[in-house]
């Protein structure tokens, strides 16, 4: 057993700041265990979102030495041993309580987002076939857990603050699920553009980064997107062929 | 669907420093200040709970045009359902066209040792089919059969490959799913909000006091019906797969409002949990790995499950590993593996081996699924493709490869098969207006639940309860606000921060309860032992009444679980008193004192109720009796 420092974020909406503290770091323990201890130890109103443990929520978001990270799943043998670990809040939204943040806005985007529109069932008893080739795509994208850790690294959310005018990566790998889902038979490649904002994402790929469920959000979801965007608004002919099927890319509505 | 914006938190925000710091300064002197800023809301139709159970019946009740309220203590999809990997089960019979809802029923009543309600199994293996495709046409993406169906996968105590899966991440595709058709059905959503307490005008149930928890204020809930949907209780118990939520919310608050609670003796302790790093101890293993040809051996490399088949399961149970191991590339003629016994067995036979030295480093034993790289192609992506997320999490977790080398399980906390008693039909409890869906409700698994009826039970009876929770609504109108019952809960949410200087800690009486319930009415009970244990609870429940917290309401951890310690102290209550009276061992409840099946215990349940003094009561009630069609049933294939 070793003891590790960190600097916690304490403060809220009107600001704070780091505050020391340090804990015996046991084998396997991770970033939210030892937030964990120090909660029972010495902190006991220090607040922190957590659910699963495991990667699998998406609620103990926070930035570890400066990087997006989940909690749960930075393990403290892969941080500096002789340095202090400094633990804050997303920078992306407004500040509740320490390490909890005012999440809702993506909770919002995402409502304005046309809802999936199924097409007429492929059998009389009301079902579908799909084959599993044709869906590995959409569920590479329905992988994700919302824990708007690649909302949080985007500049275009994070630096300046567009949060009126883009939907930020997490809503556009969203988007992506329903436009390439092959039962779906909406048409969002305006709002894409206009209400979405894709033109702000100038595909840095900082958030397929540190995205921890590995979805390539930019290749796969971002870009494309931003093809179809293209085609239909420069490229009509493309647009049309791709609409009956005969072009590739999408599968077919 | 609405979402509370918070308005501290805006840029203009319209709080001053001086208002700002009043709430800070939690003391008596402005405890009543603080009251009055209580807000009151009003549906027809308040759901408490945002799992699949919840999300499901507020879809159904919002169906009917009905004003609809959803509470959660989480953010909305991060409720428990969000972890369930394995899948959800239904009988649709796309694997193996033997099955059907009669064999599904025969299955649950079997796995549930014939404690369960026959009426809630039927529906349910009836129902659960439709439900599972309804989730398709909201947008789910199931694996798929290569004729593009969605495709089924073994589980214990399944006759037949049953369970619609997404890899191991089922449950998420299940709550994404319902939280994304949810939010636009005119839901009110009330995220990070806790209700403390049931309200009631006369006999009926007529709403609840909550706080939410980022600013710590007070809200009144009115409903014409309110349907608990809260989950489990595994945080009574030191090593548990589940999360801070599940301290037993929506049974205590059913209980204190005057409903009986059902079979709260039977909690489930999952096989496979992580043992090792101490920090996930009790983490989830899925069953997905023992039905993807996962074995489990003990130190001496030994596969100790073929040594202790029980009876009833030895003519579907395979008596030799090659068998096992087709019964896992889905040879029909093949029987199931004997690590594909039900849970509370296999969670047994892990403990007699760990009891008897033949454990591994650190309590547990070895459950290996790399060894079937000898048998199928390409086996170290084959696996990484079918238990994706066991093989991130042992890798970054554990520092394992779970493709290379065995993992080391053992038994953890995992489910509460007892809960609020319900009707069959319509989920209402034995208070009127009152409705319980999920794993809060009982009487659908009995002594044991099978792997995957989990999730199906969410769908099918959080559509019932939010279908016939909206019908009583319409028929009986908001009852009047009883403010007295209003006031007194209120002081009570408050009370503990007036103790900041005085009281006790509420982690330390957590972490006490949860270390003795795990020792004394864990996996193998004993009468003296559960008698401690009660002893014990009523101790802490004097201890409790006394907790204190520091600090500030907006976010704060000691609060939030001073409060849920009465809760946690009341189910933990509930579990003992019934494990007490059990004296015999059937399904979740072993006694090493009375280690066999009785006839008498076999044809009752046990009620949990607040008495008329105010003391618990624990009562038999003769079970519900199978019509013929049932028995009919049973006697083929049970
Ligand atoms: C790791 C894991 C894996 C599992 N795998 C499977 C599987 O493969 N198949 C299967 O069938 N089952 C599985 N289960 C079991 C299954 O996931 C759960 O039983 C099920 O999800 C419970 O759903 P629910 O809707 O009843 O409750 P939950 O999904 O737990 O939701 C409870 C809701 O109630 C809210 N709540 C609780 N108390 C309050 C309160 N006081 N005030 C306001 N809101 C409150 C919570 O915030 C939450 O929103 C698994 C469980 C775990 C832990
Ligand atoms: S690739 Fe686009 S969306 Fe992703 S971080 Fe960069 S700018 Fe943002
Ligand atoms: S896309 Fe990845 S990083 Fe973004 S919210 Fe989803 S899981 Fe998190
Ligand atoms: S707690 Fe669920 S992702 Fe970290």
């Amino acid at each position: 057993m070793a003891k590790a420092t960190f600097q916690i974020f304490r403060g809220d909406s009107a600001g704070g700041q780091l505050k020391e503290y340090s804990t015996e770091v046991g084998e396997g323990m991770v970033v939210l265990d030892c937030i964990h201890q120090i909660q029972a130890e010495s902190a006991p109103d220090l607040a922190v979102r957590w659910n699963c443990k495991a990667g699998k929520c998406g609620s103990c978001s926070a930035e570890v030495n400066g990087r997006p990270k989940l909690m749960c799943m930075t393990r403290m043998a892969d941080m500096p041993p002789d340095q202090p670990i400094v633990v804050e809040p997303l920078k992306a939204f407004p500040r509740l309580r320490d390490l909890v943040t005012d999440v809702s806005w993506n909770y919002s985007v995402k409502k304005k987002i046309g809802r999936f529109k199924p097409r007429k069932p492929d059998v009389a008893d009301g079902t579908w076939r799909m084959q599993q080739d044709d869906i590995d795509r959409v569920q590479e994208f329905r992988k994700c857990i919302e824990c708007f850790l690649c909302q949080d690294v985007c500049h275009v959310l994070r630096d300046h603050n567009k949060h009126e005018e883009f939907s930020g990566p997490r809503f556009l790998v969203y988007t992506a699920a329903l436009e390439m889902h092959p039962l779906d038979t909406d048409d969002r490649i305006d709002s894409i553009k206009d209400e979405q904002g894709i033109g702000y994402c100038n595909i840095t790929k900082c958030c397929t980064t540190v995205c921890p469920e590995g979805i390539t959000i930019t290749d796969n979801a971002i870009i494309p997107l931003k093809e179809r965007v293209a085609d239909r608004h420069y490229d009509p002919l493309m647009w049309i062929l791709r609409k009956v099927g005969i072009a590739d890319g999408e599968p077919s509505k | 669907m609405q979402f509370r914006t918070v308005a501290a938190v805006l840029p203009d925000g319209a709080r001053s420093e001086s208002e700002y710091s009043d709430t800070l300064l939690v003391h008596g002197n402005c405890a009543e200040f603080l009251m009055s800023e209580t807000t009151t809301h009003e549906h027809d139709v308040l759901v408490i709970g945002a799992g699949g159970a919840g999300l499901r019946a507020a879809i159904e009740a919002a169906a009917s045009g009905l004003r609809v309220g959803l509470i959660c203590k989480s953010l909305l999809g991060k409720a428990h359902t969000v972890m369930a990997e394995g899948g959800v089960a239904a009988a649709m019979a796309h694997v193996d066209d033997r099955d059907s809802w009669r064999v599904h029923f025969a299955d649950t009543m079997r796995g549930g040792q014939y404690l369960n309600n026959p009426r809630m199994a039927e529906l349910h293996a009836r129902e659960a089919p439709d439900r599972v495709r309804e989730l398709e046409s909201w947008g789910a993406l199931f694996d798929r059969t290569p004729d593009g169906k969605i495709l089924q996968r073994n589980f214990g105590g399944h006759r037949y490959p049953r369970l619609a899966h997404v890899g191991d991440r089922t449950g998420l595709e299940m709550i994404r799913t319902l939280q994304d058709h949810g939010i636009h059905q005119g839901i009110e959503v009330f995220m990070e909000t806790t209700v403390v307490e049931l309200l009631k005008h006369g006999d009926r149930v007529s709403g609840c006091v909550a706080y939410d928890r980022d600013r710590g204020r007070l809200h009144v809930f009115r409903a014409a019906a309110v349907v608990l949907a809260t989950g489990g209780i595994g945080r009574a118990f030191r090593i548990t797969s589940n999360s801070w939520e599940y301290t037993g919310d929506g049974q205590s608050l059913a209980y204190h409002a005057g409903a009986d609670l059902l079979d709260m003796e039977f909690v489930q302790f999952h096989p496979t949990g992580m043992v090792w790093p101490p920090s996930v101890r009790g983490l989830l293993v899925t069953e997905g790995v023992r039905g993807e040809g996962g074995v489990l051996r003990n130190s001496e490399g030994k596969r100790f499950m073929f040594d202790d088949i029980p009876d009833n399961y030895k003519a579907q149970t395979a008596d030799n590993e090659e068998e096992g191991w087709r019964y896992c590339q889905g040879d029909k003629d093949a029987r199931r593996p004997p690590e594909l016994l039900t849970r509370d067995h296999v969670a047994r036979c892990i403990m007699r081996e760990v009891k008897a030295g033949r454990g591994s480093p650190h309590g547990g034993v070895y459950l290996d699924i790399a060894w079937i790289k000898e048998r199928v192609p390409n086996g170290q992506e084959h696996i990484k493709r079918k238990l994706p997320s066991m093989y991130h999490q042992f890798k970054e977790l554990a520092g394992i490869d779970i493709t290379q080398s065995a993992m080391e399980i053992g038994p953890t906390t995992h489910y509460i098969m007892g809960g609020v008693r319900v009707d069959a039909e319509t989920q209402m409890s034995s208070v009127p207006g009152l409705f319980a869906c999920g794993e809060c409700a009982a009487g659908l698994h009995g002594a044991n639940r099978l792997g995957g009826n989990s999730l199906s039970d969410l769908l099918v009876f959080g559509k019932r309860a939010g279908e016939f929770g909206a019908a009583y609504a319409k028929a009986n109108g908001v009852p009047p606000l009883d403010s007295a019952a209003v006031q007194a809960a209120e002081k009570r949410i408050l009370e503990p921060f007036e103790r900041a200087d005085s009281g006790e800690s509420p982690y330390a009486i957590q972490k006490e309860l949860q270390d003795f319930m795990q020792d004394l009415v864990g996996i193998v009970r004993r009468q003296d032992e559960i008698e401690a244990a009660v002893t014990k609870i009523l101790a802490l429940k004097k201890r409790a009444a006394n907790v204190g917290v520091d600090g500030h309401r907006e976010y704060n951890p000691g609060w939030h679980t001073a409060l849920d310690l009465q809760h946690l102290l009341t189910v933990s209550e509930a579990i003992a008193r019934a494990a007490a009276l059990r004296q015999e061992s059937r399904g979740g409840h072993f006694r090493e004192d009375y280690p066999e099946k009785s006839k008498h215990w076999g044809s009752v349940n046990l009620t949990v109720r607040r008495g008329e003094d105010g003391n618990m009561v624990v009562q038999e009630q003769a079970v519900v009796a199978p019509n013929d069609d049932h028995k009919a049933i049973i006697a083929e294939m049970g």
